[in-house]
């Protein structure tokens, strides 16, 4: 009898363990140890990866972003304890098709700024307050709403670091000259979220 | 770099399942993953990123079962087979024997022949977590896969 003829003779089902995993999620969730649930939905806009902590929606990732480097960096940076938990992003999947059905103009769901500090989380919550549906705004607007009116450049970095596209509407930043400048999901992802909201 | 834990239980969880399937039965298998699991997500964080997960799995995974089966004897109580047990409804019913013939070993062969044939993991690694040497290791995995080939001669079903 060999490794192989031993591990043969306990054959696994792929099934049994996809309800040992939802137990687990179901444990770490019970037990406060879940830090970073995350799953994907499909989108208009191509697979988007979702990210929460128990604090709030703390990433929301494009296809042309490898999401598991996307992982691997949350890992790093907030914690290694990340698990595929999709009932803790229910309500902002739920949210996201409402958006891209045209049945929502706003979210609703509570998010965790921890991956934007200082000037770029505060250009970020102004965008994210200031801009609504529909509308769109300059990069020099958005720096004088944020305080600082010659900071033109550091608003364009913080959009295009933007850790919660989508959500946190960076789309709704475009250039001077009405031309729809660089975004994170790539160009055509955001004319199409502007052309949705014009719709 | 230490990898997200989805990735640690996308990569082992089969392995683990193996084990503790092997160690501690089938009853009580589901318990001592979802133990085993719980337990090395509430480590990870401390975990060494050059650390051999998979032994580190499988030792949170000893203890486990040590606990799983200390609290099984607290409350066995024995009972008569029911003559309409529904093992013939289980898909795997056909790794009973298997199943008798790993839990006829004594533990210390049982676990040895899983952490080794199951796990593929070093003696000198199975000699930590058994807290043996790794020559008396190795004899305890020898010992339990020769009583296996006289009780469990079934050989392994290659037409899968």
């Amino acid at each position: 009898m060999t490794m192989h003829d031993l591990t043969n003779s306990y054959p696994v089902d792929q099934d049994h363990l996809r309800r040992l995993h939802a137990r687990l999620e179901r444990d770490a969730q019970a037990s406060d140890l879940l830090d970073i649930a995350y799953r994907t939905v499909d989108s208009a806009v191509g697979p988007l990866l979702l990210a929460a902590t128990p604090l709030g929606l703390l990433r929301v990732a494009f296809s042309n972003e490898d999401h598991d480097s996307v992982l691997q960096s949350l890992s790093l940076r907030i914690s290694p304890r990340v698990l595929e938990a999709p009932t803790r992003l229910d309500p902002i999947a739920q949210q996201l098709d409402e958006y891209f059905t045209g049945r929502r103009r706003s979210f609703d769901v509570v998010l965790d700024w921890s991956l934007s500090q200082g000037f770029r989380r505060t250009v970020l919550e102004h965008l994210n307050t200031d801009i609504g549906y529909g509308d769109t705004a300059s990069y020099a607007l958005l720096a004088r709403l944020s305080g600082s009116p010659k900071a033109v450049r550091a608003v364009g970095t913080a959009c295009a670091t933007n850790p919660i596209p989508i959500v946190v509407p960076c789309h709704r930043v475009i250039r001077s000259d009405g031309t729809v400048g660089a975004y994170r999901g790539g160009p055509a992802a955001k004319r199409a979220l502007l052309d949705l909201e014009h719709g | 770099m230490k990898a997200p834990f989805e990735a640690v239980v996308a990569g082992h969880g089969a392995t683990v399942w193996r084990v503790v399937r092997a160690v501690v039965g089938h009853a009580d298998a589901d318990d001592a993953w979802s133990d085993t699991f719980l337990s090395a997500l509430k480590a990870y964080p401390q975990l060494p990123a050059d650390a051999n997960v998979e032994a580190w799995l499988v030792t949170i995974a000893h203890r486990k079962a040590i606990d799983i089966t200390r609290a099984a004897s607290r409350r066995a109580v024995p009972v008569a087979d029911t003559p309409d047990s529904p093992a013939g409804e289980r898909a795997d019913a056909h790794d009973l024997d298997l199943d008798a013939a790993v839990g006829a070993l004594p533990p210390k062969q049982r676990q040895a022949v899983a952490y080794h044939y199951l796990a593929g993991l070093p003696y000198a690694e199975i000699a930590v977590i058994l807290d043996s040497s790794v020559a008396a290791a190795r004899r305890a995995a020898a010992d339990g896969i020769a009583t296996l080939r006289r009780t469990y001669p079934k050989s392994p079903r290659n037409d899968r």
